[in-house]
């Protein structure tokens, strides 16, 4: 039962309080580069969420049992990079094969997160920072894809709300933007303590 | 030096595993593609400008061997294009509507202002963030030329720092309408002859200060149009070009001379 909570947890804290885009800056480049439109917000999201799993899988194996094993722990980024790319070639062929509907529906922003540094960050820090096991990582991984759809759904409503008001002519565009992001950013602040007592 | 070595051969490894795999799989998961998206894809152009409303014209093809997409809506290619697909596919050829670009804007250098110093990146789209652009009129082309560089048959140039665009070479793909920041570029149909060349939305003598050659919406071409083409909406004189008969009149009667006559 305590496995399961530490994993209920690692799920909330992953997607509220240590939301990789808004408290933790990674992976701003999709963030607001993809958020004008809320189904392109969605498919990104998605694809990500999608990558960083898979990607998790996939370099949590490699680090504890092929770089660890031969002390080999500081060309992490290298074959984390490597590998990821590779992985993502991989799906995006797969994915053309066998589910040509999914395919078309993630489309470009597939390969636009080969080298997304969010995805590179969750499998670096799983081993790193919290030194999760295999399990935990996985749902960390899953947590941060779903915080980073999250925000990606919340700022595109708020730009869609920007794009219909009034505001002064010069905040309008990118400044307007950055400003959104910043109150954005803020308010999950706020989440900040609150999934470590809601489980007392 | 060894783990230096070991360290080269694990990386080299795994880059090579990775290579190999991907060799494999784009060996073993590769679609084969539609004989129909082939030859269809032959007959289009190939500039992918996606003026067809899909991403370059592989996926144009791909559209209409597979979805049934329209076959007439390849515009750099016109009717010769469209009659192959037709052949193609074995149905009807349908009409192609040719359109060209123009650039709704005449206020160079001679006729404008300039309120601030641009330094920055030499590009519309980082000089219009910053209060608008350079220039006192905040709905004319600011000359960076973000659309000649978009072009794919280099039909835009520069001069007097505002853009120009030849009619005679324009495939109207409209690359450089999606390009531009104020939203000033138009698409209009090829046998278009009259163009309003200002988009200014500020009042006459607003815009007037700003651009000698801007609209000032007075409603005189409005008013001399015999076919009722040109509506003054938001202090600006708009063609509809489905009404326009090219007759002219219009850009005579011009107090501005904003309304031009194509050659």
């Amino acid at each position: 039962m305590d496995a399961f909570k530490s994993l209920v947890i690692i799920l909330l804290s992953s997607v509220f309080v240590d939301n990789y885009v808004l408290t933790r800056f990674l992976g701003i480049c999709p963030f607001l580069g993809v958020s004008k439109k809320l189904d392109s917000a969605v498919g990104m999201g998605v694809a990500v969420t999608f990558v960083m799993v898979v990607a998790t899988a996939v370099t949590w194996p490699i680090q504890h049992y092929i770089l660890n094993s031969m002390n080999l722990g500081y060309m992490q980024t290298i074959v984390f990079i490597l590998v990821i790319a590779a992985l993502v070639q991989f799906i995006e062929m797969a994915l053309k094969k066998f589910i040509p509907s999914l395919h078309k529906a993630l489309g470009v922003y597939l390969p636009l997160i080969t080298t997304n540094c969010a995805v590179l960050g969750v499998a670096i820090n799983n081993i790193n920072e919290h030194q999760y096991n295999f399990i935990q990582s996985i749902i960390n991984s899953l947590g941060v894809g779903l915080g980073f759809m999250l925000a990606m759904v919340l700022f595109s409503g708020m730009r869609q709300k920007i794009q219909e008001s009034e505001i002064p002519e010069s905040f309008k565009g990118l400044p307007a933007t950055l400003i959104a992001a910043s109150f954005i950013s803020l308010a999950f602040f706020g989440f900040g303590g609150i999934i470590e007592n809601l489980f007392k | 030096m060894t783990s230096i070595l070991i360290a080269f051969a694990v990386v080299t490894a795994v880059g090579l595993i990775a290579g190999v795999l991907l060799a494999l799989a784009s060996y073993f998961l590769s679609v084969p593609e539609n004989e129909t998206t082939k030859k269809v894809r032959e007959c289009l152009p190939g500039i992918n400008c996606g003026a067809c409303g899909y991403n370059g014209c592989d996926e144009y093809a791909k559209a209409i061997a597979e979805d049934g997409a329209k076959t007439n809506l390849c515009v750099p290619g016109a009717d010769s294009v469209a009659a192959d697909i037709a052949n193609v596919l074995g149905v009807e050829a349908e009409d192609v509507v040719e359109m060209m670009a123009f650039v709704g804007c005449n206020g160079h250098s001679g006729v404008t202002q300039k309120t601030n110093n641009y330094n920055g990146v030499n590009t519309c789209s980082a000089a219009s963030m910053i209060y608008g652009g350079p220039n006192s009129c905040k709905y004319g082309c600011l000359g960076c030329g973000d659309c000649a560089v978009a072009c794919p048959v280099d039909a835009i140039c520069l001069a007097d720092g505002i853009a120009h665009i030849n009619p005679k070479i324009c495939i109207g793909c409209g690359m450089c309408v999606k390009k531009c920041p104020k939203n000033i570029i138009k698409l209009i149909p090829q046998t278009a002859k009259v163009t309003v060349m200002c988009n200014n939305k500020e009042k006459g003598g607003a815009a007037r200060k700003k651009c000698q050659n801007a609209c000032i919406g007075c409603k005189k071409c409005e008013l001399n149009c015999p076919s009722g083409a040109i509506k003054v909406e938001n202090n600006l004189a708009t063609i509809d070009y489905s009404k326009c008969t090219n007759c002219g009149l219009c850009a005579e009667v011009c107090p501005t001379k904003c309304i031009h006559i194509i050659n």
